[in-house]
This record gives structure tokens, sequence and C-alpha cells, in this order.
């Protein structure tokens, strides 16, 4: 199948900044991938340049076959920017019809869509006295009209709860099952998690990593944390039999690359009674994040 | 049409909320009714019926307040959507930003319309009320009415360019401003000015005539003053407005709408969200 989004080489220089160098990146059909970076990495930028809101310095960008901002592309992509905002005098409801008939919908499908995002009991108040959730939640419910087959989201779980974060990735499932692909940019691993396919991360406007979840962890190489918590006075022994241990009041901390793992474990299993506890700390989502965006910037 | 349509809809339904639709229509009838009832004196000594001189004062009226009112209506529109951030969202949508535009255009110039048709609509009913040989200044209400909304559409679509440049309100609101005192009242001082100075010359029998055709609202007074019966009785323009063919104000009134359109048109053109 063709993909629905085809970026290549794709460069964007503002008055003497680089906000993006040589991106390449394909998402397929049924495919949410997740653009994560720092505030400036180029995120926004390249959103902007997919939806056709800005042009691209150099390099190539299709969208559905089309290019970026035609009256094709506009049909079938929908974008959620970042802090979504609408007209403060108009009513969740009044805001949506207009959205509807712009994409020559029925705008009958308002109530609808907005009970879909949980606002169906807000949607005859002004959006002037709704929360920053429930603004997003509007912002959500545009994006869902018609049925798009490219969905741009510029962090779309700023401002929710993590209940509605949840349901909001429960929603993305039932869109990328239908065949819709789902771009979105978050500034934390922690927040796209399991939920997407691919993760890229962006650092200074390149492209620094690029896989699942899991490729990233391999690739990071990230050390492992082992927290060891001695008996009652064995803890200078301990500290005896690792040598490269820190010792921290009656625990000692102890770090080692993954291919060493085991072989620590079979150190720490021999000392037998003198030790009480043990606890192991994989490299958090923050440490394989801050690892590759970090990195690119030395 | 549908996308222009509902834009129309939904920027009436801003304007109805936040009060626009309300201040334009009280401010015209306010005026129109102040203007008839008070100009209702010198009508014995002139020999015209009541409603000719209402219109003469009319014309005087619409020449400060339409482009005011089309400016306040207008220099929010681009300007406030890119503060609050609805733009970019917008210009995501299938929706060409001609239509953008038009769909605006369609409400604000609705607002004024009715603000101005109920204002004059006003005047009438109390001159024809008062004395019912009034009914002979109808044709030129009428036609002061019309032209009236084309001036609006000329201050609103410059409005809509400035709006566009300056991509905030508080700087669209100070340009829309200047362009105000400058088209409607200092452009006449500075006339006024240059013939004094000019005593007779070539800019008065030349360049002056150009000058008045050149300023929307210069044209409208023009026009309005010299097809009506009340020219005698309106101000010093009327003089200048016997020598200019009435065809050239008018085309004037035609054409600055026209042409502030495609200025607003090549503004929004330009903006980058």
């Amino acid at each position: 199948m063709t993909s629905t989004l085809t970026i290549s080489r794709l460069t964007k220089h503002f008055a003497g900044v680089d906000a993006l160098t040589d991106v390449s990146l394909t998402v397929a059909p049924g495919e949410c991938v997740a653009l994560l970076g720092h505030n400036g990495a180029g995120k926004s930028t390249m959103m902007k340049i997919i939806l056709g809101l800005i042009p691209a310095t150099s390099g190539q960008v299709l969208v559905c076959g089309a290019s970026p901002g035609s009256a094709s592309a506009r049909n079938q992509v929908a974008y959620l920017p970042e802090n979504v905002a609408f007209h403060p005098a108009l009513t969740g409801e009044e805001q949506l019809r207009h959205y509807l008939r712009l994409r020559g919908q029925d705008a009958k499908q308002a109530l609808p869509l907005l009970a879909r995002v949980g606002l169906g009991d807000a949607a005859r108040r002004r959006i002037g006295t709704y929360s920053k959730g429930m603004r997003q939640r509007v912002g959500l419910a545009q994006a869902l009209i018609g049925t798009p087959r490219l969905l741009v989201l510029d962090e779309p779980t700023s401002g929710l709860d993590p209940v509605s974060r949840r349901e909001f990735y429960a929603l993305l499932a039932d869109l990328t099952k239908q065949g819709a692909s789902i771009l979105l940019s978050s500034h934390a691993l922690t927040e796209v998690e399991a939920r997407t396919d691919r993760i890229v991360i962006l650092s200074k406007g390149r492209m620094v990593a690029e896989g699942t979840l899991g490729d990233l962890r391999r690739s990071a190489d990230l050390p492992v944390m082992l927290h060891v918590t001695a008996r009652n006075g064995y803890a200078p022994e301990i500290a005896k039999a690792l040598p490269a241990a820190i010792q921290v009041g009656a625990a000692l901390h102890l770090t080692c690359p993954q291919t060493e793992k085991l072989a620590v474990f079979g150190q720490i299993a021999n000392l037998g009674d003198k030790v009480a506890d043990l606890e192991v700390l994989p490299p958090s989502l923050e440490d394989i994040y801050s690892h590759f965006s970090t990195r690119a910037m030395q | 049409m549908i996308r222009i349509l509902t834009t129309a809809a939904t920027e009436f339904r801003i304007a109805l909320r936040n009060r626009w639709v309300a201040i334009s229509v009280v401010l015209m009838v306010g005026f129109s009714l102040v203007l008839t009832l008070a100009g209702s004196a010198p009508t014995g000594g002139l020999g015209v019926d009541r409603l000719s001189v209402t219109v003469a004062s009319l014309t005087s009226l619409s020449v400060y307040l339409v482009p005011l009112l089309a400016l306040l209506m207008s220099f929010d529109a681009i300007a406030g959507e890119a503060e609050r951030g609805t733009l970019p969202l917008l210009l995501t949508y299938p929706i060409r930003r001609e239509e953008v535009l038009l769909g605006k255009l369609l409400a604000h110039l609705g607002i004024l319309a009715l603000a101005v048709v109920l204002g004059h609509g006003m005047a009438a009913a109390v001159s024809i009320l008062a004395e019912s040989g009034s009914v002979a200044g109808l044709p030129a209400l009428w036609r002061l009415s019309w032209t009236s909304v084309l001036l609006g559409a000329t201050f609103i679509g410059a409005g809509y360019a400035l709006s566009s440049l300056s991509r905030r309100p508080s700087g669209a609101a100070g340009l829309a401003i200047g362009l105000w005192l400058g088209f409607v009242v200092l452009y006449d001082l500075g006339l006024l000015a240059v013939i004094v100075a000019d005593n007779g010359g070539w800019f008065t029998t030349r360049a002056f005539p150009v000058a008045l055709l050149a300023n929307p609202a210069d044209a409208f007074r023009l026009y309005n003053l010299s097809a009506s019966a009340a020219a005698s009785a309106a101000s010093g323009i009327g003089g200048a407005a016997g020598a200019i063919p009435l065809w050239q104000s008018l085309l004037s009134i035609l054409l600055w709408p026209l042409a502030a359109l495609l200025a607003a048109r090549a503004a929004f053109q330009r903006v980058t969200p």
C-alpha cells in the first residue's frame, strides 16, 4: 500500500535559523507515529509544512499523493494545533457546525461528535467558559470530522488529565484501525509510551532517532541501576564485594551496562543473607529520550 | 458558496454577541433621527422638501460614520484570528482565502446595510409623517443608502487589508484610526489649505477635481450632493460638485470597493500563520 505521508530530505531555514535539516519520514495507512523533541526542535515547523501553512526551503513532501496545502490534501488532512483556540463568543456546537459545513459535511453531526469526545453536556455553552481541557476536546472533535486519512496532532494531550489521555489514545486506536494515519507530537516519551507504533526524535531540526520503543531502548543501551539494601551492619562487607557501588546509608547504589546485568545479579545472590532487598531500575523513558536528544546537541 | 455562507453566518453571530450589530444600528438610527429633527428649521426659505434637506445632512453624517463603523468592524478580522490562534486551523480547512474574506465581508456589510437602512428608514418615516411632500426626497435618500453601503464596502476592504498587514489587533486598530482620520478628516483640510495657498491657479482648476475623486469619501459626497436637489443647501463642496460630471464620481464610488477588496486579498495572501 502507498504511504499516506512521504517526506524526503525536508529542509527549512528561517531567517538565520535551521529549523529543519534533511528530515525524511514516511507514515503508512493505519500507522501512528509520535514526533518527540524539545521546544524549538522543529516539530511544529514540520507539521506546518505538512499542512501547507508554510513552504519548505527544499525537499519533497507528499500528503495523500498531493502537495501540501492543495485542495485535495486539505480535504483529507485534519489538524489539531498546539493550544487550540476558538472564538470565545461561539458555543461548542456552533463552532463545530461551522467546521462541518466548511468540510461539506452535515452540520447535524456536531452534537454526536461532541458527545464522542465527552462534551455532550457543554455543547450549548460558549467556548469562552470552557477549561483548557475542554477546548482541547473541541479541537479533537473538529479533527474527527469526515474521515481524514491523515491526522496531524500538535501536542494533543497537553491540558488533558490522565483519564482523558487514556480515552484520547483509545479514540486514536479506533481511527488507525479504520486506516487513518496519525502523526502526533509530544514533549515527553512518557506521554506516548506504548500507544504509538513508531517514535521519531527531533533535535535542533535533525532526526536523531527513529523506531519502536523497543528499538530505541536497545540502541540507547543505557545502564541499569541497582539498589541493594544491606541487612543491619553488613553494608561495609557488601561494599567490599561490589567495589563499583556507592554507599548511601544502609543502601548501595550500583550501575552496570545491560550486558553485565546477569553477572552482577549472580554476585549479589552469592552474598546471601547479608542482602535485605534488591531493586532493579531499568532506564526510564525520560532517560532514553534525553539520551537521544542531548547526544545530538553535543 | 456554502463555505462563504457559513463563514458569513458565523461572523454575523459573533458580531451579534459582541454587540457590533446593536452599536451600529443605534448609532445610525440615533444620529439620523437627530439630524432629521434638527434639520427641519431651514426648509421654508429653501423651497425644497424636508427630506431632501435631511438627505444633505445625512450625507455629511454618512461620510464620517459609515467609514468609522466599517473600520471598527473589520480591523479585527484577520489580526484577531491570528492573535487568538484560530487562523492556522482555519487555513488548513478546504476553504480558499478569498472565500474567508468574502464570508466576512458578507456579514460585516450586511450589518452595515442593516444599520443604514434602519437609520435612513427612520429619517424618511419621520419626514414624511411631518410633511407629505417629503416623498419627493425619497430617490435621493435611496441613492444615499446604496452609495453608503458601497462606501462601507470600501472601508471594510481597507480594514481587512490593514488587519492582514499588521497581524496584531492593537496595531490594526491604530492603522484603522489613522486611515479614517486621513481620508475623512485631514484629506479635506489639506485640500483646503492648498487651495487657499494656490489662489485659483493650476491646482484649483486641474488637480483639485482629481484629488476629490481619488478619495472615496469625497467622491461619495460629490455624487450625492451633485445628484441631489439639495446641493445648494449643502456645504461649500457644492461648487466643486457642479464642476465634476456625475459619471466620474459614480465611477469612483464603484471602483473603490473593488480596489479595496483586491488590496485586502493581496495582503491576506501574504499572511503566513
